[in-house]
């Protein structure tokens, strides 16, 4: 984990200690959303517990809730701090199962919502986390998470940053958003875009983040969350940038 | 040990192993448990309940609904009773959440799993929820209230004309502050154990006063007060939710009544969310009106709250602006915004705790209008004498409180523009502190034996704030015994009646009680010893006259007497005690924090906090008081709420997931704790005043005056949540009026 920054991070950054040395790495990016509906102590109209009940969140509460991907069947979002920085890392997840073992990448783990939210990943009936798989070191690369507390909570935006980096020059990006959809969030537009640009250049990134927001869309409450997820992607690609393992 | 002395507390290490027992860890023989199922509608009548289901699951008992309840002998109206409905006596449903059955079996598990199997069938009713939080709404709502029993100032003050100098005023302020409802969250919730023998009734309780439940039951069944005993012997957490009688504590007793046996109900999480009370919204409409020096010319204030249907709690944030400042004109108004929510109780702090959101951040903003300091804009308006009645202070040294504070912060040091530390902006803000003196009457009993140890007996309850060591440390200095040598005998109806254990009063009305019971002890052994009382000083397990070489020993004084055992008692009567002053306590908290507004964080980084109390009997315990009101306070300013869902009628989230509360990595370690040098006797004969409450006020104003510091922006809403603090160029149209939904 030395080797990878933005995933020791967002271990970090993540539950408790108790809960930490508790958990497993693979158990918690499986683990589910914190959208208050599915989570109330008795069932409200809700997709993911009752499908088919609806989404109380669409047009409640859902100042929480997703800005990418989201469906009028469910706007909850994955939370898992590790899933994010996996999924910025390009991990592979093997797994188990009787017909045979399979190797998912670490995007294509989780599913957006669609119309059937109560389906989550692309795990089958049966199948088994063994192993987890990171590629080569990922020394410029950072988690952040933001949050009204500083512990024991959620995040309500969170971006991992993995660059590759070619004297100032960023020769290969890598950007998960978290706790903004259904799934960690690729900025596969930006990642592209930042090929060749300095890493000190902010007005230029500023506007590769800025327009690779195009199918961001906001809910009722949730405005904010945009504003928050830009500026945390600008911010974590500076701290990527100066991190050195 | 005595008064002064740093003693830990001696109840730690009992509650730290798991030794002490709260109500949820007694049985009964042959108990049952009781599992309340709430109403999931907001307004309307049950129409059916289908049973079937939920009597076929193994080890269930009974299933009570509100046709199977016996009627209350008695209308329950005003407290003791935490409201003047009891469910489960007829159909009707005034809110979500509301009890509607009771469930009674031989296992948790089974009661909870037959629980989930009732079908409930509703006709629902329009219900009135609360308004979009805009001042013109809530204006339009608001009632003038009416007295079931749940207020206990005037609705409306007035001194002077003050509407019209704050319109003739060189300078003026006129804004409006809110705060959502929020809950109280002790960590142990509300639990009650009833059981019958004939026609007596005996209930542990969780709770802050065990008359009060005595004496509500006894009405209640009709029964003689005496017939009733309540025993609680620790209460974990409170801070206002378990001061009244509250539905379950009714519903347990009837409910062992009819199934003849004992009946344990431990509430859950979602059920402290369901029908016990909590801080409910509050919006505040403050105007101030100055000279260009700052010298006040008016306040205005005025102040709606979300209430039941029924009753009208009213959450009195107008005392702040009757109390604080010397202003020669001042109109202030409490009004209700009635909806078909559970009702509201006083929750740390109550009152002047929400008043000074408001008052303090006016203040900032005058003292920033004005050009002026913020401590300097306070000092320039000191109330010397009550501002409202002009009665003279029982003792006030905020001037004092104000000076060491600032000088312990550094705050006449603090930089023009803010600081900036790598990304964070680094802002300063204060705030005034005050909370009212509440007083109850209180008895206490205190036994030596000849061994030398002794036993303090009060009938007041023990709810976490450190009266244990208190109690045995006040009497250990009158008898100069090692506090490990006087043991404590409390929370249970059959001791000496004593006040509740809210309202920071318990220091100066049960603490005085024992100070006189030791001290009547100390009496009666002075004649015993043949030595003149007033003059006799104990220690070390003896007495002699003062100064004097020649000493008894406990043990000979009495044996020589053939007493076994002097018995002592004490009292506090507060109409007896320092009528006709004005008691309140004083203080100033500074706050720096960090805000990084692009990202939308905002951080605690140190805070002082600077108190006038009077006297303080333990400055361990009066620090870890004040020092869980300023964490408090920080949860009040930048997490705590209970957002309200429109749609459904509920408190959406019903858990501790759901509702942020400050966590340790929120608490930074810079957080100083000073207490001025004062006694005041005219409050008590302990010479000190309350610490529970007063720490967690001003903070919220302290930390929105520091964002603005940091960051120039005003924020007039609780909590200072990120989405307040990202700039608000970003925001679309609309965003604040459709955000309000959240907040009720």
């Amino acid at each position: 984990v030395r080797d990878y920054p933005v995933l020791s991070q967002a271990i970090l950054k993540s539950a408790s200690a108790q809960l930490r040395n508790l958990a497993t790495i693979g158990g918690n990016p499986f683990q589910k959303t914190r959208c208050a509906y599915f989570r109330a102590e008795e069932s409200l109209p809700c997709n993911k517990r009752d499908p088919g009940s609806g989404c109380s969140a669409l047009n409640g509460i859902n100042d929480r809730h997703a800005i990418f991907g989201w469906s009028d069947a469910c706007v909850a979002t994955q939370p898992s701090d590790p899933a994010t920085a996996l999924a910025a890392l390009d991990a592979v997840f093997v797994t188990s199962h009787k017909e045979g073992e399979r190797r998912i990448k670490a995007a294509d783990l989780h599913t957006l919502p669609g119309n059937m939210p109560h389906i989550e990943n692309t795990l089958r009936h049966g199948e088994l986390i063994v192993g987890i798989e990171l590629p080569g070191a990922a020394p410029h690369s950072a988690y952040l998470k933001l949050r009204e507390r500083e512990s024991y909570e959620y995040a309500i935006v969170s971006a991992a940053v993995v660059l590759d980096l070619d004297g100032d020059r960023i020769s290969r990006a890598r950007i998960a958003l978290g706790s903004v959809a259904h799934k960690p969030w690729r900025l596969a537009r930006a990642e592209r875009s930042l090929v060749g640009v300095s890493a000190n250049n902010n007005a230029a990134i500023r506007n590769i983040i800025d327009a690779s927001f195009g199918d961001a869309r906001p809910l009722t409450h949730n405005a904010y969350k945009i504003v928050l997820a830009k500026n945390a992607t600008e911010r974590a690609i500076r701290l990527a940038a100066r991190a050195s393992s | 040990m005595s008064i002064g002395e740093d003693l830990p507390r001696i109840d730690g290490p009992i509650k730290v192993t798991g030794a002490a027992r709260y109500t949820a860890d007694l049985r009964a023989a042959d108990m049952l448990y009781g599992v309340l199922v709430t109403a999931s509608i907001p307004a309307g009548r049950v129409t059916g309940i289908e049973k079937g289901e939920a009597l076929a699951e193994a080890g269930v008992v009974r299933v009570l609904t509100h046709e199977d309840m016996p009627r209350a002998q008695n209308t329950i109206a005003g407290p003791p009773f935490a409201h003047s409905f009891l469910p489960l006596q007829s159909d009707e449903i005034r809110h979500e959440g509301q009890p509607i059955a009771l469930v009674l079996a031989e296992t948790l598990e089974a009661a909870e799993a037959a629980a989930r199997k009732l079908k409930v069938r509703y006709v629902s009713a329009t219900a009135k929820f609360p308004v979009a939080m805009t001042w013109s709404e809530i204006d339009r709502v608001a009632l003038a209230p009416k007295n079931s029993g749940y207020y206990f100032f005037e609705p409306e003050f007035s001194k002077g004309n003050a509407t019209q100098s704050l319109a003739l005023a060189q300078k003026r302020i006129g804004a409006v502050y809110s705060q959502p409802s929020r809950h109280h969250n002790p960590m142990e919730p509300s639990a009650v154990l009833a059981l019958w023998e004939g026609d007596t009734l005996t209930v542990y309780d969780s709770t802050q006063h065990v008359f009060a439940v005595q004496q509500g039951l006894a009405a209640l069944f009709a029964i003689p007060v005496a017939s009733v005993r309540v025993i609680s012997q620790h209460t974990g957490g409170a801070f206002g939710v378990k001061g009244l009688i509250w539905p379950h504590e009714a519903l347990a007793a009837l409910a062992a009544r009819i199934a003849a046996l004992p009946v344990r109900i431990a509430l859950s999480r979602a059920n402290m969310y369901s029908f016990l009370g909590y801080q409910p919204r509050i919006v505040q409409k403050i105007g101030l009106g100055a000279d260009k020096k700052g010298a006040l010319a008016a306040i205005t204030h005025d102040v709606v709250n979300l209430t039941t249907t029924t009753d009208d709690f009213i959450e009195f944030a107008t005392e702040a602006s009757k109390s604080l400042y010397a202003t020669p004109t001042m109109w202030l108004r409490q009004r209700a915004e009635r909806a078909n929510v559970a009702m509201p109780t006083a929750m740390r702090a109550p009152v002047e705790g929400p008043g000074l959101w408001a008052l303090e951040s006016a203040m900032d903003e005058l003292a920033v209008d004005l050009g002026i300091d913020p401590l300097h804009l306070r000092l320039a308006n000191y109330a010397e004498t009550d501002p409202a009645t002009g009665a003279t202070w029982s003792s006030k040294k905020l001037r004092e409180a104000y000076e060491e504070g600032a000088r312990l912060f550094g705050w006449r040091d603090r930089t023009h523009s803010p600081q900036r530390d790598g990304d964070w902006i680094v802002g300063q803000g204060m705030a005034s502190c005050l909370m009212g003196t509440f007083r109850f009457p209180s008895r206490a009993q205190l036994r030596l034996r000849r061994d030398g140890t002794a036993v303090i007996e009060t009938g007041t309850q023990d709810i976490g704030t450190g009266v244990l060591t208190i109690f045995s440390q006040i009497a250990a200095g009158v008898l100069g015994l090692p506090t490990n040598m006087i043991a404590l005998n409390m929370g249970d109806t059959t001791l000496p009646e004593a006040g509740p254990t809210y309202g920071s009063s318990s220091t100066m009305g049960v603490g005085a009680a024992v100070l006189a019971a030791a001290t009547e002890v100390r009496d009666k052994l002075a004649w015993l010893a043949n030595l003149p009382p007033k003059e006799v000083t104990m220690a070390e397990g003896r007495i002699g006259r003062t100064g004097a070489r020649e000493k008894f020993s406990i043990a000979d004084a009495m044996e020589q007497a053939g007493e076994s055992e002097i018995v002592g008692g004490g009292s506090f009567d507060p109409t007896q005690h320092g009528v006709g002053y004005s008691m309140r306590t004083f203080g100033a908290v500074f706050v720096e924090v960090g805000v990084d507004p692009e990202l939308g964080l905002l951080r605690l980084r140190r805070v002082v906090g600077s108190y006038s109390v009077g006297r303080v009997v333990n400055p361990r315990t009066a620090r870890a008081q004040l020092l869980g009101g300023i964490i408090w306070g920080w949860g009040m300013a930048a997490m705590e709420q209970s957002a309200f869902e429109p749609s459904l009628g509920r408190f959406l989230s019903k858990n501790l997931a759901g509702v942020a509360i400050p966590v340790n990595a929120d608490i930074p370690s810079d957080i100083t704790v000073h207490f001025v040098d004062e006694v005041d006797e005219k409050a008590s004969p302990i010479g000190g005043k309350g610490v529970g409450e007063l720490g967690a006020t001003g903070v919220a104003a302290a930390v929105a005056n520091a964002v603005f510091h940091a960051i120039g922006r005003r924020v007039r809403d609780l909590p200072i949540t990120p989405e307040k603090l990202v700039p608000h160029s970003m925001r679309p149209k609309g965003w604040r009026r459709l955000f309000c939904g959240r907040h009720a």
